[in-house]
Formats: structure tokens, sequence, C-alpha cells
């Protein structure tokens, strides 16, 4: 796999953060680097060139959207965003501003090793021949079909259009506003219950259980993923 | 005929739909009228009270004199009757109705007799007829008796009648609201009864008695009366017609119009005005009009005005105040404005001789009335004698007289040089420019003066031959005939402009008052800011002393005063009064005016604020309509000052708890973060190990020194937690007051020396130098208290540092007490924070996020200022923070005690 081994930079003001990271990442084979500042990190960025960032939203110097905006300019390094559970506007924005995903403080290793393989994995290819599976829901793109356990299920195009959006970004998550953009068009990126409908629509069409979400899952008060399940 | 005739005009429909309307609301008055004493109105009364008891309703005696006749008596045994309420006035007890305890009890009727009555002093009311109107307004019917002499309008027929003057008299309105019962006896019966006694007749009417009870006079006022009662009847006979669209020659609408002015005659027009106008149901307005030479009337004749005014309001005319030039052209103007028909006016009686010189204002509106019917009264009193002199104004007046003697004699003297050489009538332009100067400087009477004095001089010294009045030449009679005409009518002109320009004069300046006032209030932004403005522009514009109340929970109270001004309990419930109903009371008012201040409501477009007390100075015994008024400006003015300064003062509360919420949810995200930064690192630690225990060979590997790490920092990040908790935990004491202290003595450096280890791991790369002086005692203390200090203090100067830099402790004496300091290398403290940095949540901005709750210090002085000890910041000379506090090496044992 791809993950093995990456160059990943740490950016962080807490130096017991850096530290148990450094310890966890380098176990994992990664090299790691660090920041303490957004002046830091983009400094770093630019010279170690990183496979991966991980940032911390709170800098003493800049924020770390801010950060991210400046990194997006020339790089399209994958970013995960580290943050506290009140800034959840700022994640969005972060997400928004190019970030690829995020943690909520506090985080247990394995989920970071898991985003961190969604990060690295590149967007799905969607041409022609393409057909994207996770568990037992397939969805051939080119053919406008989707199959759950072998059978064929009728999607309306709007509902489609959702599946393929978050296909395309592979397990990465995508912001209500990014979807209802991709999906309606720019004047509709506020009409959030628009989404909603439809994605319950999509969960009773394609969830074996709609109140245990397994394929489609919302990631509060942001936007939503596809869980990509072997 | 044409239709408007046959339909009932909207106007009137509605106002009747809305009295009728007020009906529900309002109690219904019945008035039990009679046309003298004895004739049974308050038997009439009882008997129609004992109908409605036997109609189950709810009836009780507010007040019955019965005067002890038998019969009477009877009646009212079988009601329910309140007692009176005692009043002491001047040490003797008087008994009056107790209007507060009828409205309490709130009955269905109440009888109240006599409403002509005067109520004594310091009731709420001074005629009862107002009390009955309170009673009205809170939805009680009222059963009351009248004689037909106390109605205000027939005041003057009466005394004509009988030759008394009557004083306690009703308005007119009181009557026609009500209905009315006419109690009649035939005056040889009264007369009887009053033979035999049965009719009560007080002392002081005795002697009255044998002019009153003749019986020419009973008759006339049973006349009276009876017109009275069927006028009532054709009236609602008239209200009925026309509510229910009965066809019926309505008479065309009269208008009538009463010209007032100081003269006394004009109580008599305005009576007058309101009998022709009831006669002919006829909507009537009296009119009184400011001309320049009226604008500054004597106090007696302003006096007499507002008295008329205030009558005529009573009898419900429709009062205009007009201002013109003359007063004929003013009231023909406004009458044929308002469509008036008839025009009521009086005039004096003045000799003959004046009459071909002078036309009254009477004539003068005769003349240009048109079409408009003008009704002359005439009196015989005369015309005003004391005006003459009232308005000269003695003092500075006879100086201008003098003045202007003084000028033609210069002018005279001038003429002797000169007049040799010239025509002697040029000399007559230099005694006109006299006139015309007299005329600027001094006004309309010297100037006066001055042309007569010029003709004389002129005829006198110039004119052949000399030192004589005698003219040789007639020619010159054109002169003075000339100069004489052209003098007055220059004198007449300028001083008209100057009465004019003293009147604008008088204007401007309460207008700059006004202006004035209302500037100060807009610069003055809160609300004691404002009411200190009001008052001292009050006792600057009003030399009185006046005091502000504002509601404050339900009651109101005095927010504001002049200093003189105490307000007892009695002044108060006044003021709450006017509150309440919205109305001026007080002194000089309708309302308990024996309290000693005028009590004005400040009513803005959301109701009242509050109440606007002035205090009349003790000798005036009334305030003129211009004073009123500018009060009454100056009110609004405070009112909406008042209102704004609240609703400011509001806004700022809303402000302040808006950053006070602010300052909570900034806080609650610092402890949030601080309280997530080690837990994630604990998880993440943690996490980490598990892993290396759990996951598959080759995938993962953690060799010791990464397990290592990831011990160390959980432990590292485990104490930083427990120093978070314990240091909330310990401001949670301190606000609770629940710290109890302690005291042993205690090794100063034993205590360092824990704290020390406490912080080992966070001090690991630092190097501590400690200068502890020697010999030092044990000090009393509560060791752990002040070992959390010392953790506290090295944190934080372990925070403040670069992480190479050493940190610095010393212990040394200054006497009575050890004073300990903490300082570490750095930017140092703000100057403006060094003070602020013990407050609770405060964090000195700085570039780089720091992280802290802004407890550890403000916990410091808690526990320093426990142990009676001292905590303060300063800056090193030489860059970096000096924390230092002390402890006292003698506790006062009382002092173990509870902190709050």
């Amino acid at each position: 796999m791809v993950d093995q081994g990456v160059k990943i930079l740490i950016v962080d003001d807490e130096r017991p953060i850096r530290r148990f990271l450094r310890a966890s990442l380098i176990s994992h084979g990664h090299e790691v680097h660090e920041a303490e500042t957004g002046i830091e990190a983009l400094e770093q960025a630019a010279r170690v060139k990183p496979d991966l960032i991980i940032l911390d939203l709170g800098l003493p110097d800049m924020d770390g959207v801010e950060v991210t905006r400046k990194l997006r300019e020339w790089t399209t390094t994958p970013i995960i965003i580290l943050s506290v559970r009140e800034k959840e506007e700022e994640k969005i924005t972060a997400l928004e501003a190019g970030a690829d995903d995020y943690l909520t403080k506090p985080f247990g290793l394995g989920e970071l090793v898991i985003r961190i393989k969604v990060a690295l994995r590149h967007t799905f290819p969607v041409n022609d021949h393409s057909v994207f599976q996770t568990g037992t829901l397939k969805v051939d793109l080119a053919g406008h079909l989707v199959f759950l356990d072998g059978k064929n299920i009728s999607l309306t195009p709007t509902e489609f259009q959702i599946l393929r959006v978050l296909i395309w970004q592979n397990g990465k998550v995508v912001t209500q506003r990014q979807l209802l953009r991709e999906v309606w068009g720019e004047a509709y990126s506020d009409e959030s219950h628009l989404l909603q409908v439809n994605i319950s629509n999509l969960r009773r069409k394609l969830e074996p259980e709609p109140a245990k979400p397994k394929y489609l899952l919302t990631e509060t008060g942001v936007g939503y993923r596809i869980n990509i399940v072997p | 005929m044409n239709d408007e005739y046959r339909r009932p005009d909207p106007d009137e429909l509605l106002a009747k739909v809305q009295a009728e309307e007020q009906q529900t609301t309002r109690g219904k008055l019945k008035i039990f009228m009679g046309y003298a004493a004895g004739v049974g109105k308050t038997y009439a009364m009882l008997e129609a009270a004992h109908q409605r008891l036997n109609q189950k309703l709810d009836v009780i005696i507010g007040y019955v004199e019965t005067h002890h006749r038998v019969e009477t008596d009877a009646l009212i045994s079988g009601l329910e009757q309140l007692p009176m309420a005692t009043l002491e006035y001047r040490g003797t007890h008087l008994r009056e109705m107790d209007v507060d305890g009828i409205l309490a009890r709130h009955p269905f009727l109440v009888l109240v007799d006599e409403l002509a009555h005067t109520n004594a002093p310091r009731c709420r009311h001074p005629k009862r007829y107002q009390d009955v109107e309170e009673l009205l307004n809170a939805g009680i019917n009222v059963y009351t008796t009248l004689n037909i002499q106390h109605i205000e309008s027939l005041k003057d027929i009466v005394q004509q009648i009988t030759g008394i003057a009557m004083h306690e008299t009703v308005p007119d309105r009181i009557i026609e609201g009500a209905e009315i019962e006419l109690v009649d006896l035939p005056p040889d019966e009264l007369i009887q009864r009053l033979n035999e006694g049965k009719v009560y007749v007080s002392d002081q009417a005795a002697r009255a008695i044998t002019r009153f009870f003749r019986k020419g006079n009973l008759t006339a006022l049973r006349e009276l009366s009876l017109r009275r009662a069927a006028e009532r009847v054709d009236l609602q006979m008239r209200d009925y017609m026309q509510t229910q669209e009965i066809q019926g020659p309505w008479p065309a609408r009269e208008r009538l119009l009463v010209c007032i002015s100081s003269h006394p005659l004009s109580e008599r027009l305005v009576r007058t005005g309101k009998r022709l106008a009831d006669d002919s149901n006829a909507e009537w307005f009296v009119v009184y009009v400011e001309t320049p030479e009226r604008m500054r009337p004597a106090n007696s004749h302003k006096e007499r005005v507002s008295k008329t005014i205030r009558l005529a309001e009573e009898l419900g005319a429709k009062v205009v105040s007009l201002t013109g030039h003359s007063v004929p052209e003013a009231v023909i103007d406004f009458a044929r404005q308002n469509n008036i028909t008839r025009i009521i006016i009086g005039k004096p009686v003045r000799p003959r001789f004046i009459e071909l010189f002078r036309t009254s204002v009477a004539d003068e509106i005769i003349r240009r009335s048109g079409p408009i019917d003008v009704n002359v009264i005439s009196d015989e009193s005369g015309p005003l004698k004391s005006s003459f002199f009232e308005n000269l104004r003695p003092h500075r007046n006879w100086l201008r007289y003098l003045w202007s003697v003084l000028l033609v004699g210069i002018v005279t003297g001038l003429g002797f040089p000169i007049y040799s050489f010239i025509h002697p009538t040029n000399l007559v332009m230099l005694y006109l420019a006299a006139v015309v100067i007299s005329a600027i400087l001094w006004g309309r009477g010297p100037s006066m003066l001055a042309s007569a004095l010029s003709v004389l001089a002129f005829d006198f010294f110039f004119v052949e031959p000399h030192l004589s009045f005698t003219v040789a030449d007639t020619q010159f009679l054109i002169t003075f005939a000339g100069l004489l005409v052209v003098g007055l009518v220059i004198s007449n002109l300028a001083g008209t402009v100057r009465d004019q320009v003293e009147v604008i004069q008088k204007r401007e300046q309460q207008t700059s008052a006004l202006y004035g006032l209302s500037k100060r209030l807009t610069e003055s932004m809160d609300i004691e800011s404002v009411m200190k403005t009001i008052l001292e522009q009050l006792s600057l514009t009003f030399s009185r002393d006046a005091v502000i109340l504002l509601p404050e929970r339900d009651s109101l109270v005095v927010r504001a005063k002049t200093t003189e001004l105490t307000l007892d309990e009695n002044e108060v419930a006044v003021a709450v009064w006017a509150f309440e109903h919205k109305q001026p009371a007080g002194r000089g008012t309708d309302t308990l005016p024996a309290a000693r201040v005028r009590y004005q409501p400040l009513i803005t477009a959301h109701g009242a604020v509050g109440v606007l007390g002035a205090k009349p100075l003790e000798t005036e015994k009334f305030i003129s309509p211009e004073q009123r008024q500018l009060l009454e400006s100056y009110g609004s003015l405070a009112a909406l000052a008042i209102e704004r300064a609240q609703m400011e003062e509001q806004a700022k509360k809303m402000q302040l708890t808006y950053v006070t919420e602010q300052l909570q949810t900034a806080l609650l995200n610092s402890i949030s973060h601080d309280l997530r930064t080690p837990l994630s690192t604990i998880t993440g630690a943690f996490s980490g190990l598990m892993e290396a225990e759990t996951a598959k060979k080759g995938t993962v590997h953690f060799d010791k020194k990464n397990r290592l790490e990831l011990i160390e920092t959980g432990v590292e990040e485990s104490a930083r937690l427990n120093r978070l908790v314990s240091n909330l935990l310990d401001m949670s004491r301190l606000e609770a007051g629940s710290l109890k202290l302690n005291l042993q003595p205690e090794d100063l450096q034993e205590v360092i020396g824990a704290a020390l280890t406490r912080l080992a791991p966070l001090l690991s790369t630092r190097e501590i130098n400690m200068e502890i002086e020697p010999e030092l005692p044990l000090i009393p203390m509560d060791a752990s208290l002040i070992e959390q200090v010392f953790v506290n203090l090295l944190d934080n100067a372990v925070k403040f540092s670069k992480p190479d830099t050493p940190i610095e402790i010393r212990a040394y004496y200054t006497g009575g007490e050890v004073s300990i300091s903490v300082s570490n290398p750095g930017e140092g403290i703000p100057q403006e924070d060094l003070e602020k940095i013990f407050d609770k949540f405060y964090r000195v901005r700085r570039k780089e996020d720091i992280n802290g709750t802004g407890l550890g210090l403000s916990i410091c002085k808690g526990f320093v200022e426990a142990h009676s000890g001292r905590i303060w910041a300063q800056n090193h000379p030489k860059g970096g923070a000096i924390l230092t506090f002390t402890l006292p090496l003698r506790q006062d044992n009382s002092k173990e005690k509870t902190r709050g």
C-alpha cells in the first residue's frame, strides 16, 4: 500500500501532542517532521515536501485555516485537521479551504491511522469503466447502475449525483455546502434541507439499517462521507 | 326637503355610540333635583334605593344627611351604610364620605347626598361632585341630590331671583351626563312644612331664610327647575329621534362664540353663552384674544382671565386662545373659519362722549359681522378703571416721560440759534425727529407726550407772537395739526412695534429656555444627570423647589430633588395618584389641592414614566397659563429624556449581559482546550501502546524507546491534567468560602522542595537558582496551600520564559514577615496588566497563545491573602517578571478562619 513509509509533517504548538504523534507514527514506519507555528509549517512544507500534513487549527501565530489556504496555493498534499470540538465552523471552513479530513481531539491512534490511509488514497477515478465497491454496495458510475447484494436499486438522478460526489472523494469527508454546490449548483449552497431529504432517501434505499448507517456516514455539523468497507 | 335633514350626522352618531360605550363601563348617575331644600329629594332618593334593593341589587349608602327627620330615618334603616372617614383638621374632627371605602367595597349602587357639597380641606377632591366622578369612573352607579340653584350656568339667574350669591356650584357637564328625576312640591306646601319645622335650616342659613323662602322666589325657582327638566327631556327626545332616524324638523346646528376679556363681565358672558348653547343645542366656543397691548397684562387681569377660562372649560365650552393685532379682526376671522352663527360679546357702558371718539370692540364686531348674529350684553360697572394705572408700570415709566420732555426741551434749545436763518416750519422737522426718537427709545406714551409738547413749544417759542400761545398767522394752524397728527401716528406705530418686540423677546426667552433644556438633556446621557439637569433648569427658570419620582417595582420613589424639599407619605400618595391617573394633581389642581406640591405626570407615547413635582412659592396663589404651559413643556421634554435614559440604561445592561456571556463562552473554550490537550495526548499515547501490543507483526514496529516516549508523555500530561483540575477545585473552594487554614510551623525550604518535586518533569530542562536567607525560622502556614502557590508561580514562570532560561527563587526577611519572590527572564508583564493578572480568568495578551485558564495567579492571591499576606507583580529592570508574596511570621490565631 501507498501509506507505508511516507513523509508526514506534524504541525501543533503542544509539545506533548507532537511527542506522542512522533513516537506513534515513527513506529508505523513513517518519517516525521515537526512544526510549532504556521510560519514554520509553511517553511517545512516547502522544504521537506511531505506526503501528508497533520495540522492543528489553534496555532499561536496564525489560524490553521489560513495555513491550509496558503498551502493549497501551491500543493495538493493531503491535509488532516486536528481540532477541539467547539471549532466546527472552522472545520468546515478548513475543509472548504482544501483540507482533506479532520479529527476531533482527543482521538485514538487507530482512528488517525485510518484517516491517514484514506487521505493518502487518490481520488476515485470516474471514467467509462469505473465500478466502485464498498461492502455489498456496488456502483457502476458509467452505467448509472447501483447494486446492493447483487440487486439493482433504482435511484433518482439527484440521489445518484450525491452518491457519485461521495464516491469521487473516496471516503474523505464532503461538506454539506460542497455537496449542494456539486449536485444542485452554487445558488443552492445554503439549502441544507434538500440534502437531508435526499440523504435520508438514499439511506432508506442503500442501508440495511437506515438508523445505523454503514455506507453513508454523517459527520455531525460538517458533512458526509462514504465508508470504505473491504 | 333635502336628505341631510333626514339622515343623522355620522359624527353625532359616532359620538352617541362612544357615549353609550363609555356608559357601559362608567357608572350611571341619577340626580334627584329639587328647587329648594325641603322638597323631599333625599326621601325620594331613598325610596328609589329601596326599590333597587328589592330587585336584589347591591345598594349601599355612601353619605346621606337625614337631618333627623323621622320618615327619612325610617327609610335608612333597611340599607347598608358605610362608615364615614374622619379627618383631623386644625384640631377639629371633620367627617366626610369615605371614597376609598366605597371604591374598595365596590357596590352596584351608592347613595351620595348633596352633590354640591364642598369637602373639608385635605380631602382628595375639593368638591363632592369630583368624588362622585371618581366613583362613576370606577363603574359604580350613583344616586345623588341637588338643588337647582347649585347648577353653574344658572348661578346668575338664581342670584337675580333671590339676591343670594351661590358659592357651591356643580358644573353643567355633570348634570348633562346624568338622568334627572325632578322632585317637586308646590311652594305653598313647602312654606307650610318650613313653618312646621320640617325643613332643616342651618344656623348660617337662618339669616337668609326670610329672603330665600318667599313665595315669589320659590315660584321662580320652581319654574326654573321645571324648565330645566323639560329641556333635558327635550334633549333626550331629540337624541332618541336622531339615533332612531325619526324624521323631524332638525334645527340647523347653531355654533356660538363667546368673546371674553379680563373684564369681570366675562364670567357672566360665559354663563349666558352656556345657557344659550343649551337652549339651542349648539356647540359653543369661548375665545380670548391676545393682542400686543394685552400681552403684558397686570397680574389681577391675568388671574381673572384664567379663572374665566377655567369656568368655560367646566361648563363644557371649547376654549380657544387667539393672537391677533386687533380683537374684532381676530374674532371675526375665527368666526368665519368655524362657521359660527352667533357671537356673544360684552360691552361696558361708557360715557356717551367717549363713544363719539372711540368705537368699542363690540361695535366694531357688529360692523364687520355680516351674516353672523351678535348678542351684546352690557354692564353698568363700566370699563376697567384700574387698567390705566396698571398699564403705566410706574417706576421706569415716569423716567421715560421725563426723558421725552427733556428731549423736546433740547430741540427747542437748538431751535433758538438757527431759527432766524430758516423758515419756522422747517423746525417742525426737528420736533418730528424728537417724537420719532421718543417713540423708539421710550415707547408710545412718552412719544405721544412729546408730540403734544412739540406743538405747544413750537407755537410758544417760534410762532409769532413769541412767548405766547396765540397765533398771528392762521396758516400755522395747519402746521400744528400736521405735526400733531404725524407725531401721534408715529408714536402709535412705534409703540406697537415696541410692544411686539417685547412680546417676541419674551417668547424668545421661553423658547430659548426650552431649547436650552432640550440641548442640555440631549447632552446628558445617564438618568441621574438627566434628572439633575431638569431640576437645575426648573429652579433656574421658575426659581422653585422640584422633585422627580420614578416607579421602582410597585411604588414611586423619589429619585432626585432640590435640597430644601422633603416629601412625606401624603405627598407621595398625591404623586402616586397623578402617576396612576396620568393627570396633574396636588396644589393648584382639582385633585388633592391641599398638597404643597403640584405633581405632573411625565407622559410619553409608551405611558407614564414618572412624576415631576414643582412646589409653587409660598406667596404665589396661582400659576399663570403661560407658566403652566411652560411647565408642561418642561414636563414632556423631561419625560422623553427620562424615557430615553431608561432605554439607554436597559441597552447598557443588555450589552453587559452580552459581554458577560461572551466572556463565559471564551472561558469555557479555554478550559475545554486546556482539558482536552492533555487528554488527547493521554488517549493518543495509550492507544499507541495498545496498538503496539495488538498489531500484527511486520506492519507496526514500536521499539523500546518509542514505547517509553509514549509512557512518559502520558504520565506528564496526567500530571498537567491534575494541576488544572486541582486549580479548578481550589478556585471553587475559594469562591465558596469553604477554605479552612490548617496552620502549622513549616520550613519554607521543604515546602519549596515539595513544589519542585511535583513540577520535576516540567522543570527538567530548567536551571533553578535559589537564594534563601539562612536563619529563616519556621513560618506558620498551611503547607498544602503554600505549596500550591509555589507550583502555580513556577508553572507561570515556565510558561512565560524561554525553555533554557533560569528561574530564580528568593526568600528574605522584611520586618515581621518573610518575602518570597519567583522571577523569570523574558518579556515581563505589560505595565497595565501588573495588577490585572491576579484577576480571575485574566490572561495577558501575547503573540504566542500560551495555555492557561487565568486561574493560577488568582488562586495564589486567594491563598496568600488567607494567610494575611500580600502578593504583587513587578518587572525586572533587565527584563522578565518578578512575582512576590509575603507571609507574616505571626499568625493571629483568631484569623484561623473561613475565607469568603
